[in-house]
Formats: structure tokens, sequence, C-alpha cells
């Protein structure tokens, strides 16, 4: 289409410069392009990533001085393996991620289906109220619980304490001041803070599935008298499915990376009082930064990899296929 | 027509109920941490706590920038987020034009391997970072953590979409026509017309880099090239903790970003969805 560009040469020995120059600009322009991506992927993803599977056969701290790593073979892996304080850590962070991850979908869903059916006007802004925490800093998040989770007068107990005074609630709730810092109760505290953390995320992306699913599906059943619950559990539910499979993958991720959350609400890990709310990376984190042992946290983050890809592949197989459309 | 049964009246009223009750307990911290910002510790830690403003903001501050290099953190933290917004605009949305506006040979398989990187749990690679860093020397240096972030894979996804669905080829081509070259048709032709997205990946990339934790905390080693989330939670490790100073630095940290928000929250919800919608 664009060769009258250059006709007055054609056919005439070779193409004048400014056309070889511009279709050697068209062939090698897009490489140079999306080149900066690929350079800071090697330098900073790939090569650190690809170092780190070298560092879990090594024994190095950083008093060694650089260089100077030692071949342990399998060594820290095993160590990691048959460690307490590993599988510890990595129950509660299946716990958490259970915990907290289950309830974020659990109230997304209807929420964000409730926003559709009764709102209009207010709908953006009622959106953007459930979505202010995932903006905020973690660090700022962990801090404001820190002080609302508070034994004696914090917000939270003083909240308990008067749900306790309505007739039906007050039988579920305890009746005591709870110590949320204790190693038994700190799953239960950080689960409150993931799940107010990323609900309002969860319901954006429900809420986008929701707008995308047309009309008259809806309007047809409402003619063949189907209630607002049936349509939600006949229309809404079987139609999220690419999205529960989407959210889910990312909630699955996320969790399995708790950091911010529990290191700050744990005042950075005070893990021998509450190893209860030690997560994986907290835990690779203190291997790595406290005890200086890098070889052996490279191998939990090995680990740790490995794991998620399994978790991942699950989510796959439960929710990818429907997702895919072949259900 | 349309008759509204009693049924719909009674969802829709709880409905209303129910989305009430969820936007003040999601709001409730956000409004303790400005109230708490203004008490002094021993008020809220008393009985009753307090629910409404006090009149120690200015205590809580002076103790805040006492303890700390408060401003010289906050000046971290802006210097840190505008450095990877404007670098990661420019090339997420120079290699989002490449991936939308060509045919090139690996176009595919490249592309594949910018979203294979999303799934890299990026936790897990702090301590490798770390030691790279640590052996190129760049320990202590912001660059240290704005270079590695100046193209992200979310913002080359974004910036593709946007750009397949936004620019016609046959612009593109009339610009060649008129002798622009590559790189200057993404300059002058693309870049004035995909400004929605910029603005969506730059307020995404800005929040993101303000809130980062993990890695600086390892990165930045020195008081002074500390950012906020950091040294706010160095006050955390005291044994007198000054909960009401430490709740007016995490007011300052959250406000800006609360302003912005309040400012952009339909551009910036939009942004996040459409390219999960879309596929």
């Amino acid at each position: 289409m664009r060769k009258s560009v250059g006709t007055s040469t054609s056919g005439q020995g070779s193409p004048p410069l400014a056309m070889r120059w511009s279709s050697f600009q068209r062939r090698y322009a897009p490489y140079i392009f999306v080149s900066p991506f690929f350079i800071l992927f090697l330098v900073f993803g790939l090569y650190p990533t690809l170092f780190s599977l070298y560092m879990s056969f090594q024994a190095w701290t950083p008093s060694d001085g650089w260089g100077r790593w030692k071949y342990v073979g399998l060594e820290n892996y095993t160590f990691t393996l048959t460690d307490p304080m590993f599988w510890r850590s990595l129950w509660n962070t299946i716990w958490l991620g259970v915990f907290s991850g289950v309830p974020q979908h659990l109230i997304a869903i209807p929420l964000a289906f409730v926003i559709h059916m009764v709102l209009s006007r207010f709908k953006t802004f009622v959106t953007a109220v459930y979505f202010l925490p995932y903006i905020t800093s973690s660090v700022a998040i962990a801090l404001i619980f820190n002080t609302l989770f508070a034994t004696n007068n914090g917000v939270i107990n003083l909240a308990i304490a008067h749900l306790n005074t309505w007739p039906l609630l007050g039988a579920l709730l305890p009746d005591q001041n709870i110590n949320w810092f204790t190693s038994a109760n700190i799953k239960y505290a950080l689960a409150l803070v993931v799940i107010w953390q990323f609900t309002g995320w969860n319901t954006l992306l429900y809420l986008s599935a929701i707008q995308a699913i047309p009309k008259d599906l809806y309007e047809a059943a409402s003619v063949d008298g189907a209630t607002r619950l049936q349509q939600f559990r006949y229309i809404t539910l079987p139609l999220l499915r690419p999205m529960m499979f989407f959210a889910v993958s990312l909630t699955i991720i996320g969790n399995m990376q708790l950091f911010e959350q529990p290191f700050v609400l744990l005042n950075g890990g005070a893990s021998a009082a509450t190893p209860g709310g030690q997560t994986a990376t907290m835990y690779m984190y203190r291997t790595a930064f406290e005890w200086l042992e890098m070889g052996t946290a490279a191998s939990i983050a090995w680990l740790l990899f490995v794991f998620i890809g399994i978790l991942t592949y699950l989510n796959n197989l439960i929710f990818g296929r429907a997702a895919r459309g072949g259900d | 027509m349309a008759r509204v049964s009693l049924g719909g009246w009674l969802l829709r009223l709880g409905g209303y109920a129910l989305l009430v009750l969820g936007g003040v307990l999601t709001i409730a911290p956000f409004y303790f941490m400005f109230v708490f910002a203004t008490h002094q510790r021993s008020e809220i830690f008393g009985f009753p706590p307090p629910i409404w403003f006090g009149e120690h903001f200015l205590t809580n501050y002076q103790i805040l920038i006492e303890k700390i290099p408060f401003w010289r953190a906050y000046w971290n933290n802006f210097y840190l987020a505008l450095m990877t917004t404007i670098t990661s605009l420019f090339f997420c949305s120079l290699a989002g034009f490449g991936f939308a506006m060509y045919q090139f040979r690996w176009r595919e398989q490249l592309f594949a391997v910018v979203m294979a990187t999303l799934l890299i749990p990026a936790i897990l690679n702090l301590i490798p970072f770390y030691l790279l860093i640590y052996q190129i020397g760049w320990i202590n240096t912001p660059k240290a953590l704005w270079v590695p972030a100046m193209a992200s894979a979310l913002g080359i996804f974004m910036m593709r979409q946007y750009i397949i669905s936004a620019i016609p080829k046959e612009l593109v081509d009339a610009a060649r026509i008129d002798g622009c070259s590559e790189f200057q048709i993404y300059w002058r032709v693309v870049l004035p017309l995909i400004r929605p997205a910029l603005g969506t990946l730059g307020l995404i990339t800005f929040i993101g880099s303000w809130n980062r934790f993990a890695d600086v905390n390892v990165i930045m080693r020195t008081q002074e090239t500390k950012t906020i989330p950091v040294v706010l939670r160095t006050l955390q490790g005291a044994t007198d903790v000054e909960w009401g100073a430490i709740m007016a630095g995490t007011a300052l940290m959250v406000a800006p970003l609360l302003l912005v928000f309040a400012l952009a929250a339909r551009q910036l919800m939009e942004g996040l969805t459409s390219g999960a919608v879309k596929n």
C-alpha cells in the first residue's frame, strides 16, 4: 500500500537510501522498544533467581566475605526440610492463607452482586470506599491495627465487649478481653487484617465481571419467574467462574507471600513468644537477615517457590478448565 | 408497569444496610488513625479510648521529627516514587507500543515471557536481589530501588491492551508516509493519544512504590536513605512506643494517597480492572 512513496526509482537497482533506512528501522525498532524490560529482567530478575538456586547449595554468611562460599550439596535442603520451625511457619502460612483468603471471596462475591443490584448513582463512590484499604501501605495498616488490637481498651476488644451486651450475638462472643498478641490468637488478628485489606480488591474484580454479564440474561430469567436469589445462583455464579480463577490465583500467590503485615504486627517477629504468627516468608527473611544463613534462606525460598507452583497448579485443575470454557 | 414487590423492597433495604455496615467497618481504621494522631499515648490506651479528635497533634509531630528524620524520609519516598513512575511510564508505553503495533519474529514468545514474570513471587527474590545489590555496591543508593522497577510486566501488559484498542494501525501508517521515524511515531503520535492509560499506570506505579517496604528495608541501611514505612517501623522497636507520634506519621504518610485517590478513584479502578476483564 505504501509503494507510492518510492515509485520514482523502483525497478532501477537498489531502492533509495531513505526507504532502506525506513525498512531497516521498521524491522529492528520493535526489538529496541521491548528490550529495556528484558535487560532489566535478565539482570535484576533472572540472574538473582538462578544465583539463589546456586546459593541454596552453598554455605555462606556475609562475614565470610564475598566469593568465599562453601559447597554443601543438599545440606541446606535437608536442614530446612527437617526443621520444625520451617514446617511450623509453612503451616501458619497455609492456615492464614485459608482463613484470610476464603472469607475474602465469600464476602466479595455477594457484596459485588449487591452493589451491582442496589446501587446506580453511588456505585463508584461505594466501590471506592471498599477499595481504599488496598491502596494503603501494608505497614501503615499493620501499625494502625496494632493500636486497635490492644488488649486493654483496644477499640476491637471494646467493640466485642459492647456486642456482648446484644441478645443473640453475646452468646457467641468471648466475655473477656482478648490478648490478640498470644501465639494462639495472633493468626486470627492477622487474618482479620488481611481480610479487611483485600476484600475490596476482590469486590472490584467481581464487580467488573458482573457488569460484563449481558442484561438480557437476567431479563429472560425474570420473565421465566426466577427470583433474585435464583438469578444469582444460576446466572451470576456460573458466569463468574473465569474471574474466580483469576482472583483466587492472585489470592494464593499473595497469601503465600504475606510478609509486611505479620512483620509489623509482631514487631519484627518476636517469634519466641508468638511462633503462631510467623509466616514462611518471614522465616525466610529472618534466616537471611537475622541469622545470616544466606544459603539456608535460599533453600527456603526455592521450596516455597515449588510449593506455590503446586498450589497454583491445583487451582488450575479446580477452576481453570471451566475458566477456559471447557466445562 | 414495573410493580416493586415487598420482597424486592426488603432485599433492597437489606442490601443498603449491608453496604453501610461494611463501609463503616472499612473506614473505621482510617478514622481511628486520624483521631489517634491527635492524642497522647496515655489517652489512646485509656478508658474509654478517644473517638473524637484531640489537641495533641503538634506534640506528636514534635516527637516524630525529634526521633526520626521524618521529612528526609518523606522526600526519599517521593523521590523513589517519582523516578519509578517517570521511567516506567516511558519504558512500559514504549514496549507496549512495540508489542501492539509491530509484527516481528518471536513477538508472541517474548510477550509470553513478560506475562510469565508476573507469576514469580516477588518476595522470594528478596535475598538474591539483596546479594546482587551488595555485589554491585548499590546498598544505600536509591537507584538500587528504582532502576530495577523501570519497566514492569503489568505496565507493559496494560499499555499493550490500551494501544491495541485505542490506536488504529492506519494512523501509524499515515505517520510513516509523512516521514516520521519509528520513535517519532511513538513519541509524537501515540504518546499523546494514550494519556488516560498513562494516567492510570502512573497512579498505580506511584502508589505501589510509595508503599514499598520489604526491599527498601534491606537495601537502605542508613537513616538518611530510609523511606517513611521503614523509619516508622523503627519507632515501633523502642521500649516506650510513642503510638501517638507513630499514628501522626502514619496519617501524614497515608494522607497524600487518600487525596490522590479521592481525585482519581474512578480512573484508577477502571484502569485496574479493564485488563482483567478483557482477557
